[in-house]
């Protein structure tokens, strides 16, 4: 086993129950290798919400909740507004994020609280066999949109930096090391910080939406359907048509946040005392 | 006889008795969302936890106030929400949950009539049944009841001491008479908060690991080192899941809904009045109890051979342990803020051995202690002043 993985995985959990050719064992190495490098294990609560990347964290050996459908985010909310030292690190599928828990993450985005949200988006219901989700491309054929999707998807970065998020970066699968400088960034930052890691699906997105099965030809698809931001530069819309952003796209360091500012206001209501 | 001191004798509506309550059991923590007739839960705790080093949250809805108790019961703090009727509904979800990740969280409803919008502002029992039954699955909780401001404070405190003991979510059942009613309340001094012990060993600790009672050891919080795995499907001991394990799974409902149930005589919490000698009891709880026990004693002056059960601990029913104590009885009347619901409790209990005489109010009235006197005196076969 790899040294990062000897050090961290909750072994007895293996092994994963994730398909061949998923995302998410990248995902989880670049986090791990992450907080491998600030040396803050002991310091993060994981939550994990339902759905094939809920899973990522309870195959670390830390402090785990895993929580209810939608519900990843209020969890990890009481945690962290429990013991405001504590880093509380999220896994969100694009369904449990935005469908089910879309209420909760524009709330908690507005508040800016000091939670580092992961959604790993495949585009579909993975784990109940591959339904229509929010992030599934318009006309897409899925199990639940036989017809083509009639509905169109939400771009979840620009949801999160219009609730309030205060750290948002996109990259898929195919950038590992990428992805784990931006997981690393993210806890850093105090606020709300959004990830949307881009992945692979081959047992049902790819298969279903893509018609294709092959994890390697899906990644060259995540590579080329998307584009780094500084690349973005100086090209016009044309040139990016369909193309998702990729990179750090908003990191605002000013905007107070929330268990900080509650504490604060808390120490103010304490010094007057009760009766 | 001893004068029982106290630390303090205050007028106090019934939410904020349920207030106080929860901040001398230790809670320091709170989401909840507006909804009436329970929102002076949350306002008043919005007022002082921020003043005891605790936290208030207003959240999105009912599920993220649930939820976010929840992790604040993990994250190390005594935790509680309150709500009604809609909100009740929202939360069941997170209850179930609460209940296999044995999340020792209070969750109160200040009862209203219901369904859908129903009566926001008159009370009502009719979510007694959900408090047991709402969530999907088997599991168990505990279910208290207060009929007065001062069992509100008293009940309330106790709630957070039974969440701990049985690490099980704890209802309390109060009602919008109960919630918006001004009383005396006397609060005790000296009264410690509840404590929440922590495991024996970290070495080798198993979250979920049980002692023969079913109870669970200690409470640890998060990022104390003991690398905790609060898993919501089914799970083994560590805390893995479990759903392709059937013994496991087996084995984990049954402790589940066995810790509490094997534990139903340490439990039962209720008062009983003229029961040796009785033919007809009322039984009652929560803010029928008031009318009941006048009703009683007004039979009493007539002659009527009358007694009373008031139930302060619902969930589990302490049915057939009533049953024994009133045994002479041949009525049990059983009034309730429902189209009749504990009745069939009741009768399931006194399995044919006694009449069980259902007494329902519906609209958000309560009934008068008049109305349970005149079935009292239907019922009763004697009168002997």
């Amino acid at each position: 086993m790899h040294p990062i993985g000897e050090k961290y995985l909750r072994k007895e959990g293996l092994p994963f129950l994730w398909c061949p050719g998923c995302g998410n064992g990248t995902i989880l190495g670049a986090t791990l290798r992450a907080i491998d490098q600030l040396g803050i294990i002991d310091q993060i609560a994981f939550v994990g919400g339902i759905g094939c990347s809920g899973w990522i964290p309870t195959y670390i050996n830390a402090d785990v909740m895993h929580a209810l459908h939608g519900r990843a985010v209020p969890c990890a909310t009481g945690l962290k507004m429990s013991d405001p030292k504590r880093k509380v690190i999220v896994f969100t599928g694009d369904g449990d994020c935005l469908g089910i828990g879309g209420n909760h993450f524009i709330h908690s985005a507005r508040r800016n609280i000091d939670i580092t949200v992961i959604m790993v988006n495949n585009q579909i219901y993975g784990m109940t066999g591959g339904q229509v989700a929010p992030t599934t491309p318009h006309h897409a054929k899925t199990t639940t949109s036989p017809h083509g999707n009639p509905e169109v998807p939400f771009d979840a970065c620009e949801l999160a930096k219009a609730s309030g998020a205060t750290y948002v970066a996109r990259w898929t699968a195919a950038h590992p090391r990428q992805l784990g400088k931006a997981i690393a960034e993210a806890i850093f930052h105090e606020g709300f910080a959004f990830i949307e890691v881009m992945t692979q699906c081959p047992t049902q997105a790819g298969r279903i939406i893509h018609g294709i099965a092959d994890s390697a030809t899906l990644l060259d698809t995540l590579k080329s359907n998307t584009i780094p931001v500084k690349a973005a530069k100086g090209k016009n819309p044309e040139q990016l048509e369909g193309k998702f952003l990729l990179g750090r796209l908003f990191h605002d360091k000013r905007k107070v946040e929330f268990s900080k500012s509650y504490y604060q206001s808390a120490g103010i209501a304490r010094s007057s005392g009760r009766d | 006889m001893e004068k029982q001191a106290f630390k303090d004798i205050k007028i106090l509506q019934g939410n904020e008795a349920i207030v106080e309550g929860a901040l001398a059991a230790g809670c320091r923590f709170f989401a909840g969302y507006p909804i009436t007739p329970a929102s002076e839960i949350a306002e008043l705790m919005a007022q002082i936890l921020p003043q005891v080093n605790g936290v208030f949250m207003q959240m999105e809805d009912e599920i993220a106030s649930i939820c976010a108790t929840i992790g604040a019961c993990f994250g190390g703090m005594m935790a509680c929400t309150a709500s009604s009727g809609p909100g009740i509904s929202l939360m069941q979800e997170g209850v179930g949950y609460a209940a296999v990740v044995e999340a020792p969280i209070v969750v109160i409803n200040v009862m209203r009539g219901g369904p859908g919008t129903g009566i926001p502002t008159a009370p009502s029992q009719q979510d007694i049944i959900q408090a047991k039954y709402g969530s999907h699955g088997d599991y168990e909780i505990i279910a208290v009841m207060p009929s007065s401001c001062q069992e509100a404070f008293e009940l309330t405190y106790k709630a957070f001491a039974l969440a701990q003991q049985y690490r099980v979510p704890v209802y309390v059942l109060a009602d919008e008479i109960v919630g918006h009613t001004r009383e005396k309340v006397r609060i005790p001094d000296g009264l410690a908060p509840v404590e929440r012990k922590k495991p024996l060993k970290k070495e080798d600790y198993k979250p979920f690991r049980a002692g023969p009672d079913g109870l669970l050891d200690g409470m640890p919080a998060f990022n104390e080192g003991y690398k905790l795995l609060i898993e919501g499907q089914l799970h083994d001991e560590g805390g893995n899941r479990a759903a392709h394990l059937p013994e496991i799974c087996e084995r984990l409902t049954e402790r589940l809904c066995k810790k509490i149930v094997n534990n139903a005589d340490r439990l039962y919490d209720f008062e009983t009045c003229f029961l040796n000698d009785a033919e007809v009891v009322v039984i009652s709880f929560g803010s029928p109890s008031r009318p009941a026990v006048r009703a009683v004693k007004d039979a009493r002056q007539k002659g009527i051979r009358a007694g009373y059960v008031k139930i302060r601990t619902i969930w589990p029913f302490p049915g057939e342990k009533i049953v024994e104590l009133a045994r002479g009885a041949h009525t049990l009347i059983v009034p309730e803020l429902n189209i009749g619901k504990m009745v069939k409790e009741m009768k399931c209990a006194a399995a044919g051995q006694m009449e069980v005489v259902s007494l329902p109010k519906l609209g958000g009235l309560l009934h008068t202690p008049r109305e349970i006197l005149e079935e009292v005196e239907k019922r009763a076969t004697a009168c002997t002043p």
